[in-house]
């Protein structure tokens, strides 16, 4: 469990980091590395090119935008939990963070990185999706804004190119009332199924390949979860409708 | 990086783990490896002054950080760092594998919580597994850490985190 | 001898180094070692076509490659450890596999590299051609034996035991009540946070081999390298360091690397150390508790047994290198502390192509416990009986030991319990569970267990007073987190009247101490303890003789005490321990330490030699313990717990044990033994699985998806303890590592079952599990 050989760069400015992954093949883009870094010591993932991106200064910044938060790719999600404008513009942020991994998983691991990720039984990008947030991400090529709603495209696919570098993502203030609740095998565990409430919307994490939005009303429809060792499609189904009863339920 | 306070070369192999290289390179095996995946927690060390998994981190990315490993809490020779004395006190140690990081994890408990609920010490200490206490030892030492942490002595080593 | 210290909260002596971050574990061992790695195979069973190997052998960084072909002992088959009349079709693998593979795992070539880094890469290089077999996974496919594991077992049966105490069938026939159950027990893993690590050095000059190994047993390592490489033993020493955790698969010997890594040390003249990465740990490092039992019980209208007839097949894995330990102690285990007149029991040990199977902590137990348990707990539902109603009207009384259940033991005797008083296990675990908690969806669950402890053949130690007057002990067995160096420093502390602190203990290292068996079958106390007291009572005699011609009087009139040996009754007629080492060992030369009062010109007051026939120089002996049979340590667990019927999340609401392990050392330890065996019976029966697919690849080998529990998932527990002493060793101990885990299984499925209404049969359980039970209750 010792990762494969690759060739390491780090760049020290955001155009640096989009000029790499313009120029280089098969590059991957390590932030927090709290889901990269696995990956390579299984040697699931075997990139010719590692692009650190930790060198760049001033990319880690939590600031109020557009009535939202928005937050910069190098910020921990440890800061996004600790952040003072994160918990009064937007505390359905600060419930959900707290839910991923552990204190010291969150001290490394980046928000971005997780939305970057893409892991369906994720809860942030549950959140982003149900408050109709976005990302922008940035290119050689220029910037652009990428709508929660078309960001995640498939089980760790997202709209991101490439030659694209995520560099922030920003989160509208979640409106009363908001609930996240995860039915997890142990504390700190990825869901086996998971609800987000912001008032009357809902998505759903774990029971599909992205995160999806759901009718609160009936949740179920057009579900077709996929079974593990811990959680079958009927079990998921089980869960997602107890999740959103409790969630709708305050 | 400086790693304890001591400024060292940078790592040479880009894949080199931290872990490996504080290990292996630096001799400091006080910080252990249990799963290299981030799951079991003997790895973590202080970056900067917070807890992380040296396991998930590449030594290069350390360059211009400052580490702390489990040898730099209480110098040699010196007293206990309140996390270790409490440890100590409690029972909170079986075979000694998994305490250095559950000790690194704790102190950075202590650094957001220094007078954790219940609550807060199972979640602070949760993301560390240990096979032989069954935790409860564990949980009285947080307990006891925060008191002794509160505790002013005069004979204290260094660089307590 | 005082008793200062045995029985006192003493604080361990070895926390100060590993807090410090200063212990010194093997794979800490690095004096320039290569580096290296397993290539194993990915399939469950496989013929073997070819292996091709040059490609890593010419990869810069590599500096060996083994396969097979490559060994002198090659061709082979390692040993099976402890064999046994009935295991007629014992098998076992090759330290690598060249014709066939017979599990996801099993070790095909061997990679020394600069670093493990390149030693992966390199395994990346190799090439098996492999052609795949038809997998036998459930030990149900097993027993079916429509596939074979190994061509030449019939049935795929390696060994077949029935036993029968009273007359079952006639006793079935005569009993008011009868039932039939089927149970069903899943494989689970040790997980030790430490995996295991080799290093070896080969030192030409000195034709010596020095192994640090993460292993319950270097005494036997050692055994066993020496017969291997042709060496004398005094050429070989093993030492187990710090190990972190052992749980029972690190007493498995030869593990391939631990023959791999010493050979290729010889080989390469330089140190070599190989350690294990978590996801091999997942499938090289045995397993255990694959079973499933039939089981029919007849009892009558007070719920009293009558006749027991099980009928279990074990899941041996696919080689039997530990020979059938395990499913002799569950057939042993299974009466538990209750009366049963009548008792038959059989088993089949069956292959199955997946990892072997040695003792896990509970070693056959926690399946007997939870066979037993369950039924009883049917009996009380048939009868309108309270659990522990059921319970106490079958238990054995305190006035029936030694109580023989009439059934084979693992070392060879007959079982035979040497005392216990089970009703106030039973009584006091009850009282302190307390009354139920209010509220739906909460079940209470009560299970009792004995546990044979401490296995012969024996252990021993060596006990030394320096001329420091401190005092060195040391004995074969390493620890894993037990407090070795602490209990056994209480235990000589009190022999020689000295300061605990006094004491340095030295287990594990051959070099030190080369004689014993190893650390298992919670047999420490009772067997290193024992000798520890046997040596340092051989030390206290000693010093009394020399002290007594010193002081002229008779050494029955002396005591030892505070650090010396003094007149009974009379501090100031005495000498310390310190001068006693010095007079103990007469010498030519002084030479510091006070020894200028031990040589030839100095006043001597007794007649004779120097050293009189028979004496021995310096202030020490070596003691040896073998018991006579084992030791019955036994308890009761009890619990309350809330399963959300919704989630079906499990909420342990309370949790009590009450503990029997005779005379307690250190209660600090044993609490803290207890503790962690809950918490990792807990984890077995509710968060751990190991997941075979049917072609035989586990589906979670890793922390993310074994699920050990957290401190989140794990309660408070609250312990008491009785003391029945053992009558069979001296000071009366019992051990204590095992027994925190038994019982967990038995009483959680109890509870559950109450708090859920479904009949719970099989273990783990999980939400999924109890979802589809409820769904539709079997």
């Amino acid at each position: 469990m010792k990762p494969p050989p690759f060739e390491y760069h780090a760049p020290a400015t955001v155009d640096e980091a989009c000029a790499l992954l313009a120029s280089l093949e098969d590059a991957k883009v390590l932030a927090g590395g709290q889901s990269l870094v696995p990956l390579l010591n299984f040697r699931l993932a075997r990139p010719a090119h590692i692009v650190d991106i930790n060198r760049i200064t001033a990319l880690d910044r939590i600031y109020e935008r557009d009535g939202g938060v928005a937050i910069q790719a190098l910020a921990r999600q440890a800061a996004v939990e600790d952040s003072e404008p994160v918990a009064r513009v937007c505390p359905l942020l600060t419930a959900a963070v707290r839910l991923v991994a552990h204190r010291v998983i969150r001290n490394r691991g980046t928000l971005c990185g997780s939305l970057a990720h893409a892991d369906p039984a994720s809860e942030l990008p549950a959140v982003v999706l149900v408050l109709g947030g976005h990302v922008i991400a940035r290119s050689s090529r220029g910037e652009r804004l990428i709508e929660a709603g078309q960001l995640f495209q498939g089980v760790m696919e997202t709209a991101l190119a490439p030659d694209e570098l995520l560099v922030e993502a920003w989160f509208p203030s979640s409106p009363q009332p908001f609930a996240v609740i995860e039915e997890s095998r142990r504390h700190g565990d990825f869901a086996l199924a998971g609800v987000v409430r912001a008032a009357g919307r809902l998505a759903l994490f774990g029971v599909a390949p992205t995160p999806v939005l759901a009718d609160p009303r009936d949740p179920l429809q057009g579900l077709q979860p996929s079974g593990d060792l811990e959680a079958t499609a009927e079990f998921r189904l089980h869960l997602v409708r107890v999740l959103t009863e409790k969630a709708f339920a305050a | 990086m400086k790693v304890n306070g001591v400024a060292h070369p940078a790592p040479v192999d880009p894949r080199r783990l931290l872990s490996d290289h504080l290990r292996h390179d630096l001799g400091l095996t006080g910080t252990h490896v249990g799963c290299e995946h981030g799951v079991c927690g003997c790895c973590t060390v202080l970056l900067d002054g917070a807890p992380v998994r040296s396991c998930l981190m590449l030594a290069v990315q350390a360059e211009g950080h400052e580490v702390t490993t489990i040898e730099g809490l209480a110098a040699n020779g010196a007293p206990l760092h309140p996390v270790q004395q409490a440890f100590h006190e409690c029972h909170g140690l079986q075979c000694g594998f998994c305490t250095p990081g559950f000790v690194m994890s704790v102190v950075g408990l202590l650094g957001q919580h220094p007078d954790p609920t219940p609550e807060q010490v199972d979640e602070g200490i949760a993301g560390n597994l240990c096979r032989c206490t069954g935790y409860a030892s564990i949980r009285r030492s947080v307990h006891r850490a925060a008191e002794l942490s509160k505790v002013p002595s005069p004979l204290r080593g260094e660089g307590q985190g | 001898m005082t008793t200062k210290w045995f029985g006192a909260r003493v604080q361990r002596v070895e926390d100060d180094r590993l807090l410090r971050g200063h212990g010194r574990f093997t794979d800490d061992i690095d004096e320039g070692a290569l580096e290296s790695c397993i290539v194993r195979s990915p399939y469950a069973h496989a013929l073997i076509r070819s292996i091709d190997v040059s490609a890593a052998r010419g990869m810069p960084g590599v500096v060996a490659v083994y396969t097979a072909a490559d060994l002198p002992f090659g061709q082979t088959d390692l040993p099976i450890l402890i064999p046994h009349p009935n295991l007629t079709h014992g098998r076992t693998q090759r330290c690598l596999a060249s014709e066939v593979v017979r599990y996801v795992g099993e070790a095909v070539a061997f990679i020394v590299a600069e670093s493990r880094s390149v030693a992966e890469d390199a395994a990346d290089m190799v090439q098996v051609d492999y052609e795949p077999l038809p997998v036998v996974i459930t030990p149900e496919a097993a027993a079916r034996a429509e596939h074979l594991v190994h061509d030449d077992v019939p049935g795929n049966v390696a060994a077949e035991m029935v036993q029968e105490v009273g007359a079952v069938e006639a006793s079935l026939a005569a009993s008011p009540h009868r039932r039939r159950h089927h149970f069903r027990f899943e494989r689970a893993a040790a997980c030790p946070i430490e995996g295991r690590a080799v290093w070896a050095r080969w030192s030409t000059s000195e034709r010596k081999l020095t192994v640090y190994d993460s292993t319950q047993s270097p005494t036997s390592i050692r055994g066993g390298l020496a017969v291997l490489f042709g060496l004398p033993e005094s050429s070989v020493e093993v030492i187990a360091p710090d190990v972190g955790g052992g749980f029972g698969p690190k007493i498995m010997l030869f593990y391939p690397d631990e023959l791999l890594v010493p050979f290729a040390a010889m080989q390469l003249g330089r140190p070599v150390k190989w350690t294990e990465d978590r996801q091999e740990h997942f499938t090289a490092v045995n397993q255990e508790r694959g079973q499933v039992h039939e089981v029919e019980v007849g009892f009558d209208e007070e719920g009293r047994l009558l006749a027991l007839d099980v009928d279990f097949i074990h899941d041996a894995g696919a080689y039997t290198p530990y020979g059938i330990i395990l499913p002799i102690i569950t057939a042993a285990q299974v009466p538990g502390p209750y009366r049963v007149p009548s008792y038959r029991v059989r088993f089949r040990d069956v292959y199955t192509n997946a990892t072997p199977t040695s003792p896990y902590r509970g070693a056959g137990r926690p399946h007997a416990c939870f066979v037993m348990e369950r039924t009883l707990d049917a009996i009380a539902a048939e009868l309108g009986l309270e659990r522990a109603e059921v319970r106490r009207r079958n238990l054995i009384q305190p006035d029936q030991f030694p109580y023989e259940v009439g059934v084979a033991w693992q070392d060879g005797n007959r079982v035979v319990y040497d005392s216990g008083d089970y009703p106030t296990l039973l009584e006091k675990a009850i009282a302190n569970l307390g009354p139920r908690p209010g509220g739906d969806h909460i079940g209470m669950g009560v299970g009792m267990y004995v546990e044979g402890t401490g296995v012969g053949p024996y252990e021993g130690a060596h006990v030394q007073v320096l001329v420091s007057g401190k005092v060195v002990a040391a004995t074969g067995i390493p620890s894993q987190g037990q407090a070795h160096a602490t209990v056994w420093a209480q235990i000589v502390a009190d022999e020689l009247g000295v300061d605990v602190a006094d004491v340095e203990v030295t287990g594990g290292d051959t070099r030190r101490f080369p004689w014993g068996v190893g650390t298992f079958a919670s047999r420490g106390a009772v067997t290193a303890g024992n000798a520890m007291a046997v040596a340092a009572g051989m030390v206290a005699e000693k010093a009394k003789h020399i002290a007594a011609d010193h002081l002229e009087v008779d050494p029955a009139d002396l005591e030892l005490v505070g650090g010396n040996v003094q007149v009974k009754g009379s501090p100031d007629r005495g000498m310390a321990l310190a001068a006693l080492a010095v007079l103990a060992n007469p010498v030519r030369y002084a030479f510091g330490g006070g020894t200028e009062a031990a040589t030839q010109f100095t006043a001597r007051p007794r007649p004779g030699p120097p050293l009189h026939e028979g004496e021995q120089p310096g202030l020490e002996a070596t003691g040896y313990y073998s018991p006579p049979g084992s030791t019955w340590a036994a308890g009761c667990h009890a619990a309350y717990v809330r399963v959300d019927p919704q989630t079906f999340r499990l909420e342990i609401l309370k949790y009590v044990v009450v503990h029997d392990c005779g005379r307690v050392i250190n209660p600090l330890v044993v609490q803290g033994q207890i503790e962690g065996g809950v918490a990792q019976g807990i984890g077995g029966a509710f968060y751990e699985r190991l997941a075979y697919d049917g072609e035989g690849q586990l589906r979670n080998a890793s922390l993310m998806e074994f699920l050990m529990p957290y401190a989140t998932e794990i309660p408070e527990i609250e312990i008491d303890h009785i003391e029945t002493p053992s009558p069979l060793n001296p000071l009366g101990v019992k051990g204590a590592g095992e027994a925190g885990v038994i019982p967990v299984g038995a009483v959680l499925a109890s509870a559950i079952e109450e708090a859920l209404g479904v009949p719970i049969t099989e273990m783990p359980l999980s939400p999924l599990k109890l979802f589809e039970l409820v769904k539709s209750p079997s």
